[in-house]
């Protein structure tokens, strides 16, 4: 019997079990092959409704699953932490000491937030004065805060990258400013964006629209500032090279870091316990029965849903060649294609992969769309909210999206001169 | 990939300058990058290049800032007054290693 392991049941594991238990079902049923899913805890959260919770539009009822019920009924489900890999003796130890033997495993275990690696972000004023929308606790006590808040100086900030989904924090922003304004109290808010980065966003053409809205809405961009630690005294968020932001609210996107048992297998992971990834065929480098998928990865494409769910299309067949003996496909491209919520029921689309950096054009039909690449849209927004739909009842359970193969296409694109892309 | 002469020597760079090739590189060709921005090395400077580089020839990828931190013998902070704004990026960039990966 074939032992196919997945650790975690986030939303790259889940899409794997269901899509290798499509692939494979006819010999589970026989028992020759079994499909084993380890996750730590209960509860699946739709991660792309979090940024929703603290302006009210979601409540924490929108976002929340069993976990167990999104994977299909015959893959085994184990609820355990994970204390070590031994890629020698290819077992995974779980928290009781039970050991599981595998022919091929398959690391989606995401990627959490660390907060403790920045003085001053986790004491008396975490989640009073500091809060983070990357969880669900912060993202309701963050929204109970901004119901009755009488305005000041609200303060977003990356601490350090690469974080998941990267336009989050800018869309928190945007967002932010259609809140209050909602609110009548626009003018009593300062808006401020603080990030490591050179610009809004990492890809130039992007960064440059993005900066754009950013200066519409009135929000102060400060750029490569590098969080070192927080005053919570005196209010001030303090970079490394000794520059200061006041806040009144603080909304900190802190350190992400991998799963810390990937640490204690040498060579499995990088300094921040990202698995080290080939970009093309998710095989780990370590050894070749080991996968990564998803935001457990050091690829270099966003830590996004849309990335696990084109991942997951290249690495069921990889693994499928891998136990039947064939060489592996360098499928994937580093596709990612996410929404930009950016407030007043608009939204911006961007889709690109490893080489080519986000482009204007319709998507996902040329000419006709019906939705816009980097330029604002409604159809956009209502894109966004039917995500959640599409979320539940096709990506997480392994169905391919209509129209969107996992590959980037070039349909629809407006290919922009270097010219206009570094003006 | 484009060449730059530097130090009297063509270099395979990117177009950021990082050096695509770190066998192509000495001392004499890391004080030129330095000086390039604005840098003259000295000793604490040595000791972070060093680790960086030391770091990329052993297990194939640049360490970030705040392993430099933990690890190089110099703290953050120190990192950010030697190597204003980048760290990480700046110290590959004069220990002649690809630009590190780190932000997507």
């Amino acid at each position: 019997m074939k032992n196919i392991l997945i650790l975690g049941s986030g939303t790259a594991g889940t899409i794997m079990a269901n899509r290798l238990h499509r692939l494979y079902r006819r010999d589970v049923a026989q028992g020759t092959v079994r499909i084993t899913v380890v996750d730590q805890d209960t509860t699946h959260v739709y991660q792309p409704g979090l940024l929703f919770i603290p302006f009210g539009v979601y409540q924490e009822r929108d976002v929340l699953r069993p976990r167990r019920r999104q994977v299909a009924e015959d893959v085994r489900y184990i609820q355990s932490a994970i204390r070590s890999l031994d890629a020698t003796s290819d077992t995974v130890v779980l928290e009781n000491g039970d050991r599981l033997s595998y022919d091929v495993c398959i690391l989606a275990t995401g990627a959490h937030l660390a907060p403790e690696e920045t003085e001053g972000l986790l004491g008396d004023e975490w989640q009073k004065s500091i809060f983070d929308f990357y969880t669900i606790e912060g993202a309701t006590a963050l929204a109970a805060r901004l119901q009755s808040w009488p305005g000041g100086k609200l303060v977003i900030n990356v601490v350090e990258n690469p974080i998941k989904c990267p336009v989050a924090p800018l869309e928190f922003a945007f967002l932010a400013d259609w809140f209050f304004t909602k609110r009548g109290i626009r003018d009593k808010v300062e808006i401020t964006y603080a990030t490591p980065l050179d610009g809004a966003f990492t890809k130039p053409l992007a960064a440059k629209r993005l900066g754009h809205l950013l200066q519409e809405k009135g929000i102060n961009l400060v750029t490569e500032f590098n969080a070192g630690s927080v005053d919570t005294e005196g209010k001030r968020l303090v970079s490394w090279d000794e520059r200061e932001v006041p806040y009144d609210i603080l909304v900190s996107i802190p350190l992400h870091k991998g799963a810390s048992f990937i640490a204690g297998t040498p060579g499995l992971g990088n300094d921040m316990n990202f698995v080290l990834t080939d970009p093309r065929t998710l095989q780990a480098q370590l050894k070749p029965n080991l996968f990564a998928i998803g935001d457990a990865t050091d690829v270099p494409a966003s830590k996004a849903g849309s990335v696990a769910h084109f991942e997951a299309e290249i690495l069921t067949d990889n693994v499928r060649r891998f136990l039947a003996g064939e060489p592996l496909e360098p499928a994937f491209d580093g596709h990612v294609n996410c929404f930009i919520e950016t407030g007043f029921d608009k939204a911006l689309l961007i889709d690109f992969n490893y080489e080519v950096e986000p482009l204007p054009g319709k998507f996902p039909i040329p000419v006709i769309g019906p939705m816009t690449l980097m330029e604002e849209s409604r159809p956009n927004h209502l894109g966004k909210l039917a995500f959640k739909w599409v979320y539940w009842n096709l990506l997480l359970p392994g169905y391919d999206i209509p129209g969107i193969p996992p590959q980037m296409s070039m349909r629809g694109k407006q290919l922009v001169t270097a010219a206009e892309s570094a003006a | 990939m484009t060449t730059m002469i530097l130090a009297e020597r063509p270099l395979d760079v990117d177009a950021e300058g990082f050096l695509q090739k770190p066998e192509q590189w000495d001392r004499e060709i890391a004080e030129a990058i330095a000086a390039g921005a604005g840098i003259t090395l000295t000793d604490r400077h040595w000791v972070v290049v060093n680790f960086m580089r030391d770091t990329f020839l052993t297990t194939g990828t640049a360490p970030t800032i705040r392993t430099l931190g933990k690890a190089s013998g110099v703290a953050i902070k120190e990192l950010y007054q030697l190597f204003p704004k980048g760290p990480a990026k700046l110290a590959a960039k004069i220990g002649g290693i690809p630009k590190p990966r780190g932000c997507i």
